[in-house]
């Protein structure tokens, strides 16, 4: 939240309102006075909301493009990681003599202090030990820098003192189980996305309840509201931990000099990186700068500097020379992040009229060494129900820490919850979509239902398990809630040079999500330009604020400083022109690269010849984000997702044939980068749905699959048609209006699957991935599998 | 895949010297092997067997892009780690090194290969094509047009691999069906889920009829 700017003039504004082409109509706002005018809606707009191709493309198709782990500098070291090959042991001893002789090696590390793990709430209570424990297998133990790509790392010799170990969640709850902390641990919310509440209370390796409820009502007597219901549905919901798997490794080239450190980052935040690292090595912010031009993939994994951009600047710093350090594949998949797994006990209460009046959640789950493992979110913000109640559990194992990924808890919180509302529609005989209408007032979501319902032909819908023959079809439903967060910490120039060229800047990072595209958009649109004449220099700690890209706020959050900035460079670029035209300000238009009067026959210059007319080589314009328009209260995305699939009952298969995704991002900014924005993420969910499973030896703790191949996520061929629709919803409460998407698109369609499958089969699945022998199971064609496989 | 060039050691202009090769010639086991290879290479008993190279760095030319670019480097040294370290080459990524993701996807006589599983001394005298020397100066492969037309592509650390893989497919097949598409680019993983814009790009890229030339 903002705080709210006082004594700041403001002005009276109508801005549009509501959903195009169903609703829209027009509110007044108090804004601020140093505001640009209201945007139109996108229908009357040149190059915003426009399928605007990626103003990187040509960089990224041609190989130019320059990732962190591609950069090269003079003299630049090698960094390695010694990972820890024991679970659960104190380190003994860390021989780092022979790799030190070795003639290739310039530096080692032993690692002081992990991060991205939680810690014990009174230090004291920990394991006497000269090294931080060992928790998980692939904990970072020491580093080496070395003139190659060496194997110098292996010279690290670690004798460790094994302890015993849990990996699995039902394990790390018995009684008796092996503490992964000597006591009570915690790992406060932090920007790395992970993490969760402190002082929460824990017994043995449980931390919990964490009580959340509609009311204190329903937090005492749950019971009661369940009793006064007609109908109630309940089922205990699986899911697996999901690794995000990012293409480019975790990892940073780092380059400390005696005047300051620069860091080529990998990461979703750039400013995060650097105060992170100005606090650990203890040097002021000023003197930390990190570049992210592009970078290969975050999904909430690739916040702050993590373990391997501290030790590669640890590494740097040792040896005087620039060090590049990247996880390897199999560090990558077992320490840099990962999706917590579920067990969810979830009760559904409704009345004969179908309106929901109680829901009860129980749920445990293991982000391993740290914390986040809720799934609440769902249950509270997706229905009106007036009774409420969820009791978290994050369980502490020996596995690699989670990690925000792609809403957090929220498509494990949709696979339950609107598995039950579909059963429960079908116990009250009404159709799911009227149940969702009978319980659901967002509005954009209203909109989406009966979109999809047309796009999808839902009527072709019939009772589960009737299809005849061995492959059956399936259709299915699920909703999306996600919410309208916005980082006020986001900040852009926009430079107008005297030769005509034009500079967009800003430290916000394009994660892939094609915000330089939109920035550029934004800002040929103010001038009347086309966005390959705007040099978009983003991800570069230099340059003012911009916010880290999680929680889909990025596009809320930085397009309204962008906007305002090219106004008044837009404004500043007029004053001097109109002069020298001879016009007055008021008059001149931009448009087409031309710089004109408003009236035929008026002067009318290259945009290049208005910049002549500065005075200055120069005028600059810096604009951060103002506080939200209106009372701020409770905004969220929708989003709803149909899946068509089909279900060989004798092999298991499950085949998704067709999606139908419609969503809301308020103002949509771009078409073609959003719809590919909604591509990936119901693709990320019918992955999710269908193969991830990160798999530890129970009797090793050991990842048995630290790979591409046998951690498996989608490909081509199983890939999907997808139609992507959205609705341009105004909800008037910024400069451009505009939201993200790439949390939402991924949530309800694992949940939507499910219910297709069980629409095809007449069973229901309630445990991912949807693996062909958990199908078999189901259908009592196999035995199920004992105990659940960690 | 039957387009996926064998390189254990059979083709006629490779260098000649193939670690496989070797290994299996003198009588090891794939499961052996690693193990095996430092002691017999360290021993010198190689001697019986072809030409030895390394341990340490070695000279050797590779045609990239239409120019011969001599670089030195240990035989144990990838085609990927050389176009990235040796020759500063980095559009082509690593990302699972074990040639499960196409990341690295580069042409070798235009047949595209993982250069991560390719080792640099076994590509001999075969002319190598990387992401970058898939344009012809300014004017972009038609893939590349079609990839920017489609947006195919988000992070784009899959992007080069992506295109290598296409280009490669318009040039046997210059109008594939999508399934064509899919099937050319299902070695290539993307963890971003472009690949409906994939499809469309090269779809694009075949309707503008320039995809075999390039």
């Amino acid at each position: 939240m903002a705080p709210p700017d006082e004594n700041v003039p403001t002005r009276k504004v109508k801005l549009n309102f509501g959903i195009a082409g169903a609703s829209l109509t027009e509110i007044e706002r108090e804004i601020s006075a140093d505001e640009p005018p209201p945007l139109p809606v996108n229908e009357r707009l040149k190059l915003i909301g426009k399928p605007v191709t990626r103003w990187d493309g040509r960089q990224k198709v041609t190989g130019a493009a320059r990732y962190p782990s591609d950069i090269q500098l003079a003299g630049m070291l090698y960094g390695s990681l010694v990972s820890a090959t024991e679970t659960h042991a104190r380190i003994a001893v860390i021989d780092t003599s022979a790799a030190e002789k070795h003639p290739g090696v310039r530096a080692v590390h032993v690692v002081e202090k992990i991060l991205e793990s939680a810690e014990l709430r009174d230090p004291t209570q920990e394991i006497p030990s000269k090294y931080p424990i060992v928790r998980y297998a692939g904990q970072p133990v020491a580093a080496v820098a070395a003139v190659t790509q060496a194997e110098a790392a292996r010279l690290v010799e670690v004798t460790y003192e094994k302890k015993p170990f849990v990996v699995d969640l039902e394990r790390a709850m018995a009684a008796g189980a092996p503490p992964v902390f000597p006591a009570a641990a915690d790992q406060e919310g932090s920007a790395g996305g992970g993490g969760g509440p402190a002082g929460v209370l824990q017994t043995g390796n449980v931390r919990g309840p964490m009580k959340r409820s509609s009311s204190p009502e329903a937090e005492s007597g749950i019971d009661r509201s369940f009793a006064a219901c007609d109908v109630v549905v309940e089922g205990e919901f699986r899911t697996r931990v999901q690794t995000h798997s990012c293409l480019e490794t975790h990892g940073a080239l780092a380059d400390w000099r005696v005047d300051g450190l620069t860091v080529y980052s990998s990461t979703q935040g750039t400013l995060g990186v650097r105060d992170e690292l100005a606090a650990i090595f203890g040097i002021p912010k000023s003197r930390v700068r990190v570049l992210t031009e592009h970078m290969g993939g975050g999904f909430g994994s690739k916040f702050g500097a993590g373990n391997a951009g501290v030790i590669a600047t640890h590494l740097s710093r040792k040896a005087g020379a620039p060090v590049r350090l990247f996880c390897t594949r199999k560090e990558e998949q077992w320490a840099t992040g990962n999706r917590p797994d579920a067990r969810m006990r979830l009760r559904v209460g409704a009345k004969k009229d179908g309106k929901l009046h109680a829901i009860h959640l129980v749920s445990h789950g293991t982000a391993g060494v740290g914390t986040g493992a809720g799934v609440g979110g769902p249950i509270h913000s997706l229905y009106d129900c007036p009774n409420v109640l969820s009791e978290e559990h994050d369980v502490f194992t020996n596995a690699g820490p989670g990690a925000a990924m792609r809403a957090p808890g929220h498509p494990q919180g949709c696979f339950a919850l609107e598995q039950l509302m579909d059963e429960l529609a079908a116990k009250l005989g009404i159709d799911v979509l009227d149940l969702m209408d009978r319980n659901d007032s967002h509005a954009a979501r209203r909109e989406e239902r009966k979109i999809g319902t047309r796009l999808f032909e839902w009527s072709r819908r019939k009772p589960a398990g009737s299809d005849k023959g061995p492959v059956k079809r399936g259709l299915g439903v699920a909703q999306a809630v996600w919410y309208r967060f916005t980082n006020f910490d986001a900040a852009c120039e926009v430079r107008i040079a005297r030769d005509g060229s034009v500079e967009a800047l800003s430290a916000v990072q394009d994660i892939g999500g094609g915000i330089k595209t939109v920035i550029a958009q934004i800002v040929a649109e103010e001038l009347g330009l086309e966005p390959r004449q705007i040099d978009v220099k983003i991800g570069d700690t230099n340059n003012p604020p911009g916010p880290a890209s999680g929680g889909s706020l990025t596009t809320g959050s930085i397009t309204p400083a962008v906007r305002e900035a090219a106004w008044k460079a837009r404004n500043e670029l007029v004053k001097h022109a109109s002069t020298a035209m001879g016009l007055p300000a008021a008059d001149v238009v931009l448009e087409s690269g031309r710089v004109k009067g408003r009236l035929p026959g008026q002067k009318d210059v290259s945009f290049k010849q208005a910049a002549a007319m500065l005075a200055t080589e120069q005028i600059s314009a810096q604009a951060k984000r103002k506080p939200e328009y209106g009372e701020r209260a409770g905004l969220r995305l929708g989003g709803v997702q149909f899946v068509e699939t089909l279900v060989d009952t004798e092999t298991g298969i499950v085949r998704p044939v067709r999606v139908v995704a419609v969503h809301d991002c308020g103002r949509p900014m771009n078409l073609l980068t959003l719809r590919n924005q909604v591509n990936g993420g119901v693709i990320q969910g019918l992955s999710y749905a269908l193969y991830e499973n990160r798999k530890l030896d129970r009797n090793t703790g050991i990842m048995v699959n630290p790979n591409l191949e046998q951690y498996k996520i989608l490909g081509s061929r199983d890939v999907p048609d997808i139609q992507v629709h959205f609705i341009e919803e105004y909800i008037a409460r910024s400069s451009t209006d505009a939201s993200g998407i790439g949390e939402p698109s991924t949530i309800p369609t694992a949940a939507a699957l499910a219910n297709a499958v069980h629409n095809a089969i007449g069973v229901r699945i309630r445990e991912l991935p949807m693996t062909p022998a958990r199908v078999l199971a189901a259908l009592g064609k196999v035995p199920a599998a004992k105990g659940g496989a960690a | 895949m039957p387009e996926r060039l064998n390189l254990d050691g059979k083709d006629p202009k490779g260098a000649g010297v193939s670690r496989r090769s070797f290994l299996k010639g003198a009588g090891l086991t794939a499961a052996g092997a690693t193990a095996a290879e430092a002691t017999l290479l360290g021993a010198g008993l190689a001697a019986s067997g072809p030409k030895t190279l390394g341990p340490g760095a070695v000279p050797i030319v590779l045609s990239v892009n239409g120019a011969a670019r001599r670089i030195e480097v240990e035989p144990r040294t990838t085609l990927a780690d050389a176009l990235r370290t040796n020759l500063a080459l980095t559009g082509t990524k690593v990302v699972c090194d074990r040639g499960s993701c196409s990341s690295c996807t580069v042409l070798l006589e235009g047949i595209p290969v993982n250069s991560c599983m390719t080792f640099a001394l076994d590509v001999g005298a075969r002319e190598i094509t990387t992401i970058e020397g898939l344009a012809k100066g300014d004017a972009l492969h038609a893939v590349q047009e079609g990839f920017i037309a489609a947006d195919a592509m988000q992070c784009g650390f899959c992007t080069s691999g992506m295109v290598m893989s296409c280009a490669a497919l318009l040039h046997r097949n210059p109008h594939p069906t999508r399934d064509e598409v899919n099937e050319a680019v299902s070695g290539n993983l993307c963890r971003c889920g472009t690949y409906p814009h994939v499809v469309d790009a090269v779809v694009h890229a075949a309707e503008s009829g320039r995809g075999k030339g390039g």
